[in-house]
């Protein structure tokens, strides 16, 4: 859904555009503040929330065995104190810190993360996340509904938990700090009879005191929180159903301190050409690519001359200029901040001439007709007609089709249906900073199935088999050469052309002057805002 | 044009009237009219940070966010309006008068599923029926069209009933029964020709009434296509920038407004005129 | 009478037994899937499969529909797919304040219809007559959406008079209740003149200005009460009408209602809280309905129009 896609913008490897510019200050403790978003919170269970708005709140709510060093992607251990992996990469041993407590007060022990990831993966639960643990022992007999426990994870004593994976997966500690990951308390869940979502308790740096739903909730500082002085606010207001623009004018005003769903194009031109703006904005990049999908299975797109034209059409520079400069013109499928980005590959340069050309010699000179998808929440049909006028100058007429997010994800996942998909709204942001994630299941042939993610329905199996051995060399001493092996999938990846990179998207956020601290813990790359980080300056 | 002439001795008609005129001449005469391709996005029709222009000599109304002429838009849009309020009403008043007529003139079973078919009809809250419609059907010019006609003619045929059964029991379609008269001779030759009246008065209010749900629907995101314009997915698209660019909420709103209340003025006559007992609202 | 109410009762609930029907399957033909959207992208597609089951969406339409009737005759509306909520505690918690903003508008429509319509009718064919009519015309054909805005940006961001959005005091109210009453309020004040007019012209109240009672009796005793009636008849008519503009005005100023509840749904395909919302609002659009029809027969027959 909706906020599930962009929900995924929260899972959001944001990095601060310009972190080390804001000074080191000292963290002040105490302050409420307030915060909005137009969207009521849907869920606050760890297990099911997966939209960039939840995302935050869950990571504040619980804690799990890794996290990430606040506005860094850099993994360190949490509730874990330490971890030792395996030469084989195989098994994974974790030493819980001692008397970390629930917000109800009890000591949480091996027992709960085991029954955590198990709530997690069982089907019962209707997560999304389940996939994410596929590694484990034990995974498909619990999703196949043969077991209720997982067999791959074992408590030798209250202290320890050892996962025993099925294969390797360079990927498994980030796993393992994803809010699937959270650690609940079973009694909490079970008292709270199918309401978990709504009556969440957690051991994180949040305690949640109210809940009034459409209008807002209130979070409260967790005063046993295992970490010394965090959070540094006191209270965190939620106020939901606040139109964008209303939000901003508000924290103008100084009503509101962060405009949770960002800036309006137009009111980031006013804000940032003012006196006291630019100190209101964050701005900040994310792992973030908006692209083209160029499906492979439809005529004439199976053509990869066809494909490349297709590259060489899109005029980039003005799609940001669209979006106000708060964007950046894309060559390849990873973003720039992502590990694997490659500094030196061009791609396709905007070339009008040569795209003619090439559809020529496709056999297609007076161009052909298609059809374009896009979602149907402002900015995306402006983007999409865009992206019409600039194939039309080479003669492709695309006819756009602006739907409800759900059936534009449909017609991608029905094969033979949707010619080009413009991703905007939808597009791929990573869950965890980590190529790999670029690939499985949108560029896989794995995704190539009816109902799958896969819009290109895009197949190499030279690639795909190079994939899965680059996701087995979990071995840290083989990162960089891990790093290489995607770089190079993804450059090979373009030389096909299933896609037209077109933008990185940069995520602006507004604050008030009042809120202290760098950008990057506004725009967290794994927690979009990073409320144990964020204060009010003294 | 008994009905014309005293439409002109109203002041509101002969307004209404004019605008409507307008509006026509607009739709047909777009092409003519606009100063740009309505749909060509110009290099020079934003500004270098990518917000668009105010009003002023190049762009008489100023450009929208896509750097558009928003003159050249909606006198295009004009078309969208018109056509949606033409088709999509036209279908409301015939299915209304079918199911009316039907249902008032066949007593027994056929007539009561019918009625109970519209109050279930009415019971649907409209435009949240409307929009359960349009993400059903993929939607275009003619989808929104049918959507706003499947919504609209409850109310019609509500009327239509009521007209009809009133006319039923009235002795000159007695005489007609006793005479013998069929069916069909009895509803085409004495019963539709009261209803013309009605027809005539709701085919022209309803257009407001479709207008304004046609801006609505596009307001929402799910109303006519882009590229082509309609007023109401101007709004849509620059709704972001009302603060900046008020012109491009401002116009649009301004020629929603009117149009509906041109319909509405002359329809209002009209009922006037063709049936002055049916002052008041339907 | 009683006879006449039952017999209305069990009609009503056979309506809202077709509603159901017709939304359900309406929200089955939707070219998305609910279990997809829930699964999100990394899902594979077994978690898909077993989310669908979990939700009953394997089950042909039938056996779902008749699933569905069986909860909803014990009130139960059934979990919502993405909040993993009872739906009818979302509604329960929204419903107030949508209420509350009816309530609101239709005080202003009454309030706003009557006066002006009064004031016309008693200086009918004057300058003041004109100036009203027109601008009841001008309100009945304006796009609610654009009064919303237009409302917003001068009295809250540009004056300051109201608050931007938000629930909870009077004044929040004010702006949306205006935006949601002014449609109606033109309709009424047409009512409420051609009514007045109607009744003025009546032999009883010539009797009763010939008896020398004063104007402002004569219309606040005998013509008034006859004004009223019809205009509460359009309001129960009118609920309908009101639920449409409910999203619209909702969205708008970010009132915390079942409109917001429910446009958040289609995005998401939620069905179960779609449902949920179009069975309230039908509920009460017979409810208004009901009413309409029970008053309609102490209305004076020669001032019912059809």
């Amino acid at each position: 859904m909706f906020n599930r896609w962009i929900l995924t913008t929260t899972t959001a490897a944001v990095l601060a555009f310009s972190p080390l510019l804001a000074h080191a200050e000292t963290p002040a403790q105490g302050g409420e503040i307030v915060v909005t978003y137009k969207d009521d919170i849907t869920t606050l269970d760890p297990h099911i929330g997966y939209d960039w708005v939840n995302w935050s709140m869950i990571k504040s709510l619980f804690s799990r065995l890794m996290d990430y060093e606040p506005g860094t992607a850099n993994l360190v251990p949490s509730l874990a104190e330490s971890f030792e992996v395996a030469p084989d990469g195989l098994t994974y041993t974790f030493k819980l810190r001692k008397g970390v407590k629930f917000t109800n007060g009890r000591e949480i022990v091996a027992g709960d993360v085991k029954y955590s990831i198990e709530r997690a993966i069982n089907p019962k639960t209707q997560g999304p996340g389940a996939g994410f643990f596929g590694a484990i022992k034990g995974f498909d007999d619990l999703t196949g509904g043969k077991s209720e426990l997982l067999s791959g994870i074992e408590t030798p004593d209250d202290q320890t938990v050892v996962f025993h994976l099925s294969r390797p997966d360079a990927t498994f500690l980030h796993v393992m700090a994803i809010n699937f990951a959270s650690v609940v308390p079973k009694e909490a869940v079970e008292a709270a009879a199918g309401d978990f979502g709504k009556k969440p308790v957690g051991s994180g740096s949040l305690v949640l005191k109210d809940w009034t739903i459409g209008q807002k909730l209130v979070f409260e500082r967790n005063p046993d929180y295992f970490v010394k002085d965090v959070p540094h606010v006191d209270k965190v207001t939620i106020e939901v159903g606040q139109e964008p623009l209303v939000a901003l004018l508000r924290l103008q005003k100084g009503e509101v301190d962060i405009a949770g769903d960002g800036i309006p194009p137009a009111k980031f031109l006013e804000i940032k050409n003012s006196p006291e703006g630019a100190a209101m904005i964050v701005d900040g990049e994310q792992l973030h690519t908006g692209y083209i999908t160029l499906n492979t299975k439809v005529k004439p797109f199976d053509d990869v001359k066809v494909r490349q034209a297709v590259n060489m059409a899109i005029n980039k520079e003005r799609i940001t200029r669209l979006l106000n400069g708060r964007a950046t013109a894309a060559n390849q499928i990873l973003p720039p901040l992502m590990p694997g980005y490659d500094k030196t590959f061009t791609g396709y340069a905007y070339d009008v001439e040569k795209a003619k050309a090439l559809l020529a010699e496709a056999g297609h000179p007076d161009g052909f007709e298609t059809v374009l998808y896009s979602t149907n929440t402002d900015p995306q049909p402006r983007i999409a007609q865009a992206i019409q006028q600039d194939l039309a100058a080479i003669g492709i007429k695309a006819e756009v089709r602006a739907l409800a997010q759900g059936n534009v994800i449909a017609a991608g996942g029905t094969e033979g249906e949707a010619p080009m998909i413009w991703s905007g709204g939808m597009g791929w942001i990573a869950d965890f900073p980590d190529p790999s994630n670029f690939y499985g299941p949108i560029l896989g042939c794995s995704g190539a199935v009816a109902g799958g993610w896969n819009w290109p329905w895009y197949c190499n199996e030279a690639i795909d088999k190079r994939a899965g051995e680059a996701d087995a060399m979990s071995d840290p001493a083989k990162a960089a050469e891990r790093q290489a092996a995607w770089s190079k999938i993804f450059t090979d990846v373009m030389a096909d052309a299933p896609w037209v990179p077109v933008i990185n998207e940069r995520r602006v956020v507004a604050k008030s002057l009042r809120m202290g601290g760098p950008d990057n813990i506004y725009i967290d790359p794994t927690r979009v805002i990073n409320y144990d980080a964020i204060f009010v300056k003294p | 044009m008994r009905v014309l002439k005293e439409l002109c001795r109203q002041p509101a008609a002969v307004f209404g009237l004019v605008i409507v005129l307008a509006v026509v001449f607009a739709a047909i005469a777009a092409p003519w009219l606009a100063p740009y391709e309505p749909d060509n996005q110009m290099f020079d029709g934003l500004t270098l940070e990518g917000a668009p222009i105010p009003p002023g000599e190049q762009f008489m109304l100023g450009t929208d966010t896509l750097g558009r002429d928003l003159l050249s838009r909606l006198l295009y849009g004009a078309r969208t309006s018109l056509i949606i309020g033409l088709v999509a009403n036209g279908i409301a008043v015939t299915i209304g008068l079918f199911v009316g007529v039907t249902a008032g003139y066949m007593r027994g079973w056929v007539g009561g599923l019918l009625m109970r078919f519209t109050d279930l009809m009415m019971a649907f809250p409209a435009l949240l029926l409307a929009i359960v419609l349009a993400a059903i059907l993929k939607p275009s010019l003619w989808i929104v069209a049918m959507v706003i006609a499947l919504v609209n003619w409850v109310q019609v045929a509500r009327i239509v009933y009521t007209e009809t059964r009133g006319l039923v029991e009235r002795d000159f379609i007695m005489a007609e029964r006793a005479l013998g008269a069929g069916n069909a001779r009895i509803v085409l030759l004495h019963i539709l020709p009261h209803l013309v009246p009605t027809a005539i008065v709701w085919g022209t209010l309803g257009i407001a009434t479709t207008v304004l749900l046609e801006a609505t629907l596009s307001f929402l995101g799910i109303g006519v296509q882009p590229p082509q314009p309609s007023w109401g997915n101007i709004i849509f698209e620059s709704q972001s920038y009302f603060q900046a660019a008020p012109w491009l909420v401002f116009f649009p709103g301004a020629v929603i407004l009117l149009t509906a209340l041109a319909f509405n003025l002359v329809g209002d006559a009209l009922r006037d005129i063709l049936d002055p007992t049916q002052r008041g609202r339907g | 009478m009683a006879m006449l109410l039952a017999k209305r009762l069990v009609q009503s609930c056979l309506i809202l037994l077709g509603v159901a029907a017709i939304t359900f399957i309406l929200l089955y033909a939707l070219p998305a899937d609910p279990a997809r959207m829930l699964a999100g992208r990394s899902a594979t597609a077994q978690t898909v499969e077993n989310i669908r089951r979990e939700l009953g969406l394997d089950q042909p339409l039938l056996t779902q529909f008749l699933h569905y009737l069986g909860n909803l005759v014990q009130g139960d509306l059934g979990r919502s797919y993405a909040q993993k909520t009872e739906v009818a505690t979302l509604i329960m918690a929204r419903l107030p304040a949508t209420l509350t903003l009816m309530a609101a508008g239709i005080f202003v429509e009454v309030l706003f219809g009557l006066t002006f319509g009064i004031v016309a009718a008693l200086n009918r064919g004057g300058a003041i007559d004109r100036i009203v009519m027109a601008s009841a015309f001008v309100g009945v054909s304006a796009p609610q959406f654009v009064v919303a805005l237009l409302l917003l940006y001068v009295f809250a961001a540009t004056l300051g008079w109201f608050p931007m959005s938000g629930y909870g005091t009077l004044a929040h109210v004010v702006l949306p209740a205006m935006t949601l009453g002014i449609l109606g309020a033109g309709w009424y004040a047409r009512m409420a003149r051609s009514a007045m007019i109607d009744v003025l012209n009546q032999d009883f109240i010539r009797t009763a200005r010939a008896k020398g009672l004063s104007g402002r009796r004569v219309v606040l005793r005998h013509a008034l009460p006859n004004a009223i009636l019809p205009i509460v008849a359009m309001i129960g008519i009118d609920i309908g009408q009101f639920m449409g503009g409910v999203v619209v005005v909702e969205a708008v100023y970010g009132w915390p209602g079942i409109g917001q509840l429910a446009w958040q749904a289609i995005q998401q395909v939620d069905i179960p809280i779609i449902m949920g919302v179009t069975l309230t609002s039908a509920f009460a659009i017979i409810v208004g309905n009901l009413v309409a029809d029970l008053i309609a027969p102490m209305i004076d027959p020669r001032i019912r129009s059809h």
